[in-house]
């Protein structure tokens, strides 16, 4: 439970990172909301930078960028999917 | 209807061919230049690509050039191309002659190559250093045929080449200039190979143009460009054809993707069509953009969907022969239409095996011999920038 | 008969305030920046978080233009750059090459195309029509203004075109200018580059965007007569070549009551110049801009935005002022351009 907890910190503050949302805390992301669309309004550019960051600090490789929609819907289903899948 | 601007040469290297003649023969026996990478040095060794198997050397050695030469790949490629369009049209270099290219990374082959000992402040090569900018690319050419007037870039990324005909072909409708030479150049670079990579649009097989099962585009390498002149420059020298319409317009969708309904597309078929005086039941053939991405296939389809409802012309994508060639890809699509329209032959869109099940469309798949009097040619890019041209028959 | 273009509307961002021209700022450096705006107050945040300088001068500079003449939607927008997004392209370069081609961020590829402020102006207006982006040396943002003009003439329907030109600064390629002369090779004060005789330049950023439209109103800065480019030509026959684009456009050299020149410092290529202000342009007032802004390839906007503001006050600061001649009246100003005797323009400027 904790591990969870600290990796959805860190995943915060890699996205506001990687993304530029510079104006952002990571307190200003709510661990179950969109992160697409009308949530925190990423786009697709944005999911691409998101593969890059799975593989970079996970060793986690997609190939498709059609299935990244549904691992990048929230903090928690990044999170869950990285749990389940990190080489690293 | 306008009576168009007329094209007097053509001139041609891809990766089927260093001549127009070499590119009609590998369109007419469909044999594709897609291979793997031998002179671009890159790690990416698996994603085909469109190369043209000729060192820069020996590309410089066949122009003549000095050791010392300052030429980058894209200047030696349309150097090229250039000098077979001159050889044919004849035409006089003088100031009233301009030269309009278009190029979307210019020398970024050499910054690429040099970066490093620029930034060590190594000056041995520092003749390259202004290579980053396209119109460094552009002025090689220029020198090589001795052009000192109007020399103009046009860097919208993969309808540079597009535009740069259609600015020739409106600078000559309007007085501006008497002949000019326009087309477009882009060489295989690891900047543009890695880019295209990092957006996930890279196919590592064949690229599969408007098929259902398309996922992503081959890069290539290439130039093409067009002598054109004012009719009254002609004096009964023989036209290989006539711009009849262009049309520029810009999708404001997105910074890469297209929009769905492909809306800046359909505008800028509809522009062509209103400066070509024509209605769209009198374009007999479209060579497509088809980059055989998913975005780009489906938009362009929508598109044409909406502008020809049910009754589309035949139309193919020769992105399978040549890869896409960015800048270059709507000059070197301009020669084939030129020779589509020369040898009343549409060329096949190659690969095609299973149609979209959004649009249900069908390619022109195998050679097909037609009665063709006017082509439109597409070209869209990064940016939302959309151009399509109109190519007639000079009796048309 | 041929409709006369006007321009209605002008905008600069340089490394000089627009407010304080007879105080300019002195920079002791061959490089400097561009002063930059408050961006926040043209571009939503959410877009601004990855823009690079040139995408965010430019988009703000577009909309200060529009925004002077209430256009919402231009009919076209035709955009000169000589570098592009340089820092972006420099960005996807230095991890290309650092990473060995591997997990490459897409965002800087995207954004390094040349078009990509063109593209962002379009996509900030959503605004469908004309646009194309010029790239050729210090003839850019020339090459977009000869578009924009032919754009206006060619039909009567297009009333208003978006035309400008943009260029930044990066960390590397900007400073490899100074690996082949052209950047002087010790720093000097730039309000002391006249004094120079030396090799070399010292250059900076920025964006200047203007609306070019067939119809003339209260606001109205200048005429836009015409424009030439030629690519190179030869140092004595400057003064020919100046002749030939007055004539063409139906005017004599004694009529150009100033003459507006891109005189860099640099001594191997100032002649050009030199020779104008020795011959044709011996008696009249001949101004200079560079030493305020620095030399980069879409710098001739500042020209073009100093000299429409000078036909609309009728007054030239002085700290433009090459010579001492005062003009009889101010009607029409001429610009002359080139950077390393290559890519020379002409603009030739009217009062309305």
């Amino acid at each position: 439970m904790l591990k969870m907890k600290n990796l959805q910190a860190e995943l915060k503050e890699s996205i506001i990172e990687q993304l530029n949302l510079e104006d952002m805390k990571p307190g200003d992301i709510e661990n179950d909301e969109p992160l697409f669309g009308d949530g925190l309004g990423l786009d697709s550019i944005d999911a691409l930078e998101l593969i890059v960051l799975l593989e970079k600090d996970y060793g986690i490789k997609l190939t498709d960028p059609a299935q990244s929609r549904e691992i990048f819907g929230s903090i928690n289903s990044m999170a869950e999917f990285i749990e389940a899948n990190r080489t690293q | 209807m306008n009576k168009g601007v007329a094209i007097t040469g053509m001139g041609i290297i891809s990766a089927i061919g260093n001549n127009t003649e070499t590119n009609y023969r590998s369109l007419f026996s469909s044999k594709s230049g897609i291979s793997f990478p031998e002179f671009l040095k890159t790690t990416h060794k698996n994603l085909p690509v469109g190369e043209i198997k000729f060192s820069n050397k020996s590309l410089a050695e066949s122009l003549n050039l000095p050791q010392d030469h300052s030429f980058t790949r894209a200047a030696l490629l349309g150097s090229l191309a250039v000098s077979e369009a001159l050889d044919q049209s004849k035409v006089k270099i003088d100031a009233e002659t301009g030269f309009i290219s278009g190029t979307s990374v210019g020398g970024i082959d050499a910054t690429e190559n040099y970066f490093k000992e620029f930034t060590k402040g190594k000056t041995e090569n520092s003749r390259f250093i202004r290579a980053q900018h396209p119109g460094f690319t552009t002025e090689k050419i220029a020198e090589h045929i001795g052009i000192s007037g109007f020399v103009s870039t046009i860097s919208t990324a993969c309808s540079s080449g597009a535009n740069a005909i259609m600015m020739g072909a409106r600078m000559i409708k309007a007085g501006k200039l008497k002949r000019v030479i326009v087309g477009g150049t882009d060489c295989l670079t690891k900047f543009t190979l890695n880019g295209f990579n990092s957006l996930m649009i890279l196919s590592e097989k064949h690229c599969l143009s408007f098929d259902e099962n398309r996922n992503g585009l081959n890069l290539g390498e290439g130039a093409a460009y067009l002598v054109l002149e004012a009719d009254e420059e002609l004096n009964g020298k023989p036209v290989l054809g006539r711009i009849m319409g262009y049309g520029n317009t810009n999708d404001a969708f997105h910074q890469t993707a297209s929009s769905e309904n492909g809306e800046g597309a359909f505008l800028a078929m509809q522009e062509a069509l209103k400066i070509a005086e024509i209605g769209s039941e009198n374009i007999n053939y479209i060579n497509a953009h088809g980059t055989a991405t998913k975005n780009n296939d489906l938009s362009e389809s929508r598109a044409l969907q909406i502008l020809f409802g049910d009754t589309i012309p035949d139309f193919s994508s020769t992105k399978a022969f040549t890869g896409h060639t960015l800048a270059a890809a709507g000059a070197l699509e301009a020669v084939y239409s030129l020779i589509s329209l020369n040898k009343q032959q549409i060329f096949p869109n190659l690969n095609f095996s299973q149609s979209m099940s959004e649009t249900g469309l069908q390619p022109v798949t195998e050679v097909k011999e037609k009665k063709l009097d006017f082509i439109l040619s597409n070209s869209f890019g990064f940016g939302g920038n959309c151009t399509s041209l109109i190519f007639a028959k000079d009796e048309a | 008969m041929k409709p006369k273009v006007y321009i209605n509307g002008i905008s600069s961002i340089s490394a000089q305030t627009t407010e304080k021209e007879e105080n300019p700022i002195s920079y002791h450096k061959n490089i400097f920046p561009a002063l930059s705006p408050n961006y926040k107050e043209f571009i939503k945040p959410m877009a601004l978080r990855r823009m690079s300088k040139a995408i965010k001068m430019g988009i703000s500079s577009s909309k200060v233009a529009l925004n002077e003449t209430n256009t919402e939607i231009p009919d076209a927008i035709i955009t000169g750059t000589g570098e592009g997004c340089k820092q972006d392209t420099e960005r996807f370069l230095e991890n290309l090459i650092d990473q060995q081609e591997e997990l490459l961020s897409p965002t800087s590829f995207i954004q390094s195309t040349h078009n990509t402020i063109g593209g962002q102006i379009a996509l900030n207006l959503g605004c469908k029509n004309y646009n194309v982006t010029y790239s050729q040396n210090s003839a850019s943002l020339e090459s977009a203004l000869l578009d924009a003009e032919l754009q206006l003439l060619e039909t009567s329907v297009k009333k208003s075109v978006l035309v400008g030109g943009v260029d930044e600064l990066s960390e590397n390629i900007t400073q490899f200018r100074a690996l082949d002369g052209q950047l002087k090779s010790v720093d000097i004060h730039n309000l002391d580059l006249w004094k120079e005789d030396s090799p070399g330049t010292i250059t900076s950023e920025g964006a200047h965007f203007f609306i070019l439209s067939t119809e003339k109103n209260n606001n109205s800065y200048a005429e836009f007569k015409g424009i030439s480019i030629k690519n190179s030509i030869q140092p004595e026959k400057i003064n020919a070549e100046v002749e030939i684009f007055l004539n063409k456009n139906n005017i004599n050299a004694a009529a150009i009551d100033a003459v507006l020149l891109g005189s860099n410092g640099d001594n191997r290529y100032d002649h050009y110049y030199k020779n104008l202000q020795q011959s044709l342009f011996k008696d009249i007032p001949q101004l200079g801009y560079k030493h305020l802004v620095g030399d980069y390839d879409t710098v001739s906007g500042f020209a073009l935005y100093s000299a429409c503001k000078i036909l609309k006050s009728g007054r030239i600061p002085s700290v433009l002022k090459l010579n001492t001649s005062t003009p009889k009246e101010l009607k029409s100003i001429l610009i002359y351009n080139q950077y390393l005797g290559r890519d020379h323009s002409l603009i030739l400027l009217s009062a309305v």
